[in-house]
């Protein structure tokens, strides 16, 4: 920059006060980075020993309390079928809930409170979500713990951030198609259903991804609802089951060296399930962006 | 495909046309606002039924429930209160803001403000994925490999420090309301930093230019225009990690003493959370203990919720920030 002999030279503390702040925001950057990548260091690296065959096609039945061996197969199929359960749940739910706010509820009451009571239902603990199960269809309703326990505080969790990124997707649709629509004659639902939600289609996707993302990891909840069982249940309607995250939980609380790698293997199980549907659902999004570069 | 519009009668259209509901729009409207009404259902099921589940624990309880310290709900004479676990929830949720707060703001800022424009995404992603490590797995880190690792800054707080009542005590434990409060400070800071990021992202750039134009540098820019445009996000970015910390279960489980103390003296192998307990207590629980943990449940199911409403209201409050409340 050439100095002209008008302006004067930015005062030395000026200067000083404006590096120091850079210095200080890329050291919280750092520092945020910090705990990322030790996790996943230490998760691969110890996951890594116990990351074999035998895990992933073996159940924890008959393993005894100090035995090495045996795997998190029943876990994982837990978790598959409880979170497939939520998934089924949820989306119809979820999903009618974001067109009736975007298309129908325009400036209601209704509409306005369901929106805040979304807003303030993400927040709802996860533990608590599983305590209402528990209250409500195990001991109330006196179905005992299952994996569908689960999958109903799975679903609780799930609904709001289906909710809220379905919201966000419709609101992207041009109004244009709405209108171009409405004046071939097209009923109001059958432009929602012929037309808007296809447009909105992938976006959707990806928000129901990284919702199955965020409750695939939950523990607590399922701790309320599914209990815990070393052994295979393929039903998730009757009987206790196994969750991945609820494997790592247990092992880890077990003093044994092999049940710790266990658990380090069934984190790794775990980590590179969330972070595959993380991956997938963010290259759709990169693939087909309405809104590009953003 | 689409009908020719008819008269009433069902003939042809002649001149203008008669309006006709179409047969599915009835149904399909009523399925959208009762999927909305259920939602709302929910949230007013959850309390109801937290309710009725804690009643009959509390008239068994032989203590007073907001006082009592202790936690025995499965002896033949129940004993319980939510005193000692609220403050460890309370304290260990601050101390794990206080850690969070700064270090959200300098990333949401380097994200939104320094980070070259290109790689700024994917350095936001970067952090996301802070959000995506199951809490489980934090818990087991938080075991493992932190526990131990504490110790020594614990002792160094402790000998340097002591003066400060959080960090006095006689004893160092790397199994503390710290160590959990770190790990409950990791979980929160990405939630803070991307609410935070988008608030700062809509600063208007007419006042950021106007600043830089008249010769300020650009911390002086950053000061003027977005963090006080920004502040209310950031309060209520804040308040929702404050909830989120609340309501943290299973990495806390794993970590927190679990003993039934109010103590300031985070390094010590005293604390617990209500959140932390009800993973605790679940496997050992009989009908009595069970009421007594969705007693809990529900007092931490309120604090969270006045704590998120608060926060929405104020995002809420500014349709500045409308896009800054997914």
């Amino acid at each position: 920059m050439t100095m002209s002999p008008v302006i004067t030279p930015l005062a030395f503390s000026r200067r000083l006060k404006n590096r120091i702040v850079q210095g200080l925001v890329w050291l919280a950057f750092a520092i945020a980075v910090v705990p990322l990548v030790s996790v996943l260091w230490l998760v691969v690296k110890n996951g890594y020993a116990r990351f074999d065959a035998e895990f992933l096609t073996h159940s924890m039945r008959n393993i005894g309390a100090r035995d090495a061996g045996g795997g998190a197969y029943h876990a994982v199929l837990g978790t598959l079928e409880q979170v497939g359960l939520a998934t089924l749940i949820s989306v119809p739910i979820g999903l009618l809930t974001a067109v009736y706010l975007v298309e129908y509820g325009q400036g209601r009451r209704l509409s306005r409170s369901i929106s805040f009571f979304v807003d303030v239902m993400t927040g709802i603990p996860s533990v608590v979500a599983g305590l209402f199960v528990l209250a409500f269809w195990v001991l109330v309703l006196g179905f005992g713990y299952s994996g569908f326990a689960g999958a109903l505080a799975l679903s609780i969790l799930m609904m709001p951030t289906v909710v809220r990124s379905a919201e966000e997707m419709l609101r992207l649709v041009p109004n244009d198609l709405r209108e171009a629509s409405y004046a071939l004659g097209v009923p109001k639902w059958k432009t929602i259903t012929r037309i808007v939600l296809p447009t909105a289609l992938t976006g959707i996707v990806t928000g129901v991804m990284l919702a199955i993302a965020r409750v695939a990891g939950e523990t607590a909840p399922l701790l309320l609802t599914v209990f815990i069982t070393d052994s295979i249940n393929t039903d998730p309607f009757t009987g206790p089951q196994m969750g991945l995250p609820l494997y790592v939980f247990d092992q880890a609380q077990r003093p044994n060296v092999t049940a710790v790698d266990r658990a380090w293997a069934g984190a790794l199980t775990l980590i590179l399930i969330v972070m595959l549907l993380n991956l997938v659902a963010r290259l759709i999004t990169w693939w087909r962006s309405p809104a590009k570069g953003r | 495909m689409v009908t020719p519009l008819r008269t009433r009668e069902g003939g042809p259209a002649t001149g203008r046309p008669a309006f006709r509901r179409s047969r599915g729009e009835g149904p399909f409207r009523f399925a959208t606002t009762g999927a909305g009404i259920l939602l709302l259902a929910i949230m007013a099921a959850i309390a109801v039924f937290l309710i009725v589940k804690a009643v009959p624990a509390l008239q068994a309880n032989t203590s007073h429930f907001l006082t009592e310290k202790i936690w025995t709900p499965n002896s033949t004479k129940p004993v319980f209160g939510i005193a000692a676990l609220a403050f460890g929830t309370v304290i260990s949720s601050f101390l794990a803001l206080i850690m969070a707060l700064p270090v959200a703001i300098g990333v949401a800022l380097f994200i939104s403000h320094y980070a070259p424009r290109r790689l700024a995404g994917v350095l936001g992603y970067v952090i996301d994925l802070l959000a995506a490590v199951p809490s489980v797995v934090y818990g087991l880190w938080g075991v493992i490999f932190l526990i131990p690792f504490m110790k020594g800054p614990s002792t160094f707080l402790n000998t340097y420090f002591g003066w400060i009542p959080l960090f006095a005590g006689d004893a160092v434990y790397g199994k503390s309301i710290l160590t959990g409060s770190i790990v409950l400070g990791i979980m929160i800071l990405p939630i803070i930093a991307a609410i935070s990021r988008e608030v700062f992202l809509q600063a208007p750039t007419s006042l950021e230019e106007a600043s830089l134009a008249l010769g300020a540098t650009r911390w002086e820019m950053i000061r003027m225009s977005v963090l006080p445009f920004g502040r209310p996000g950031v309060i209520s970015a804040a308040m929702l990690g404050l909830g989120r910390a609340m309501g943290e279960t299973i990495a806390v489980a794993l970590i927190f003493p679990a003993t039934f103390d109010i103590t300031f003296k985070v390094l010590s192998a005293n604390g617990n959370s209500i959140a932390a307990n009800i993973a605790n207590g679940f496997g050992e629980a009989t009908p009595i203990g069970q009421g007594a943990l969705i007693a809990s449940g529900l007092v931490l199911f309120v604090i969270t919720l006045v704590v998120n409403t608060a926060a929405r209201l104020i995002i809420a409050r500014r349709k500045e920030y409308s896009r800054a409340a997914a």
